[in-house]
């Protein structure tokens, strides 16, 4: 199944982990000790985010650490901004628009 | 609304909602007309350098307009817009799909509900576009290439606003 970032963002235990791991890079047992719910959960989680590639792994020692890829959360940002930008761009058309066609029925 | 611009836009948290509000200085009758007329829609409703050519636009619950934002260089983008339900000078509601240029539709689309609201000397538009799918929604700005910026400061600010609401 394909995955994609707005699936990895669409879940609100998702958005608090991404935020969690913004701040610093946390092994999985960390991360779930911050949620009511059981480390088979967040696991799942993590692989969901994994394969949409907004988290990388990275092996210390024994232990896993799990980070957020910027570059990734940076196309999220780049979306919206497009996105917020073409209505900004259309309504600014449609009120000089407004305004043209006012002059004309005086 | 903000006091600083007329011009609002959210994402809702799961990210299929759009919302945009805007605050026009016209009355409702010209900002109906500009909505709902396609030698006026086609004037304003492709972002420069893009145009918008509309082949076809029957204004009326049931009927459609089939147009296209075509690009500098030329390139197509159909789509069509089919009208659920119209309450003249207050709210309309279409079906929006992309299309190919023989007017076939692809399989999920995204449901508009544009809302008028007289203030005299303004209007305000609200407008809140819920998409079908979130592959949809990825492929919404396909073709248009506005080539913006994005910096890593705008992330705290991005996961509060997808946090919210």
């Amino acid at each position: 199944m394909r995955r994609d970032i707005f699936q990895a963002i669409a879940d609100p235990t998702r958005r608090a982990i991404i935020t969690l791991i913004a701040v610093q890079a946390m092994t999985p047992n960390a991360i779930a000790d911050n949620f009511n719910t059981t480390r088979q959960a967040v696991s799942k989680h993590l692989r969901i985010l994994t394969e949409c590639e907004l988290v990388k792994q990275e092996q210390q020692g024994r232990e896993i650490y799990y980070s957020l890829e910027f570059e990734k959360m940076k196309e999220i940002d780049k979306w919206l901004d497009q996105l917020r930008k073409l209505w900004e761009t259309r309504f600014n058309q449609l009120d000089q628009l407004l305004s043209t066609m006012k002059k004309q029925k005086k | 609304m903000t006091t600083e611009s007329p011009f609002n836009f959210i994402v809702d948290k799961t990210a299929k909602t759009v919302s945009v509000t805007m605050e026009f200085n016209a009355d409702i009758s010209l900002v109906w007309d500009a909505f709902t007329k396609p030698e006026l829609l086609d004037q304003w409703y492709a972002p420069k350098p893009f145009t918008s050519k509309t082949k076809y636009m029957d204004f009326r619950v049931g009927g459609k307009r089939f147009y296209a934002m075509v690009s500098p260089d030329g390139q197509e983008r159909w789509a069509i817009q089919k009208y659920t339900s119209i309450t003249p000078k207050t709210n309309f509601k279409l079906w929006n799909v992309f299309a190919d240029k023989d007017e076939n539709p692809e399989p999920t689309g995204s449901d508009w509900n544009l809302n008028f609201l007289d203030q005299g000397d303004t209007t305000q538009v609200s407008i809140s576009i819920y998409n079908e799918s979130l592959e949809r929604m990825e492929g919404l700005l396909e073709g248009f290439k506005l080539g913006m910026a994005a910096t890593l400061a705008n992330l705290k600010e991005l996961l509060a606003t997808l946090t919210k609401k």
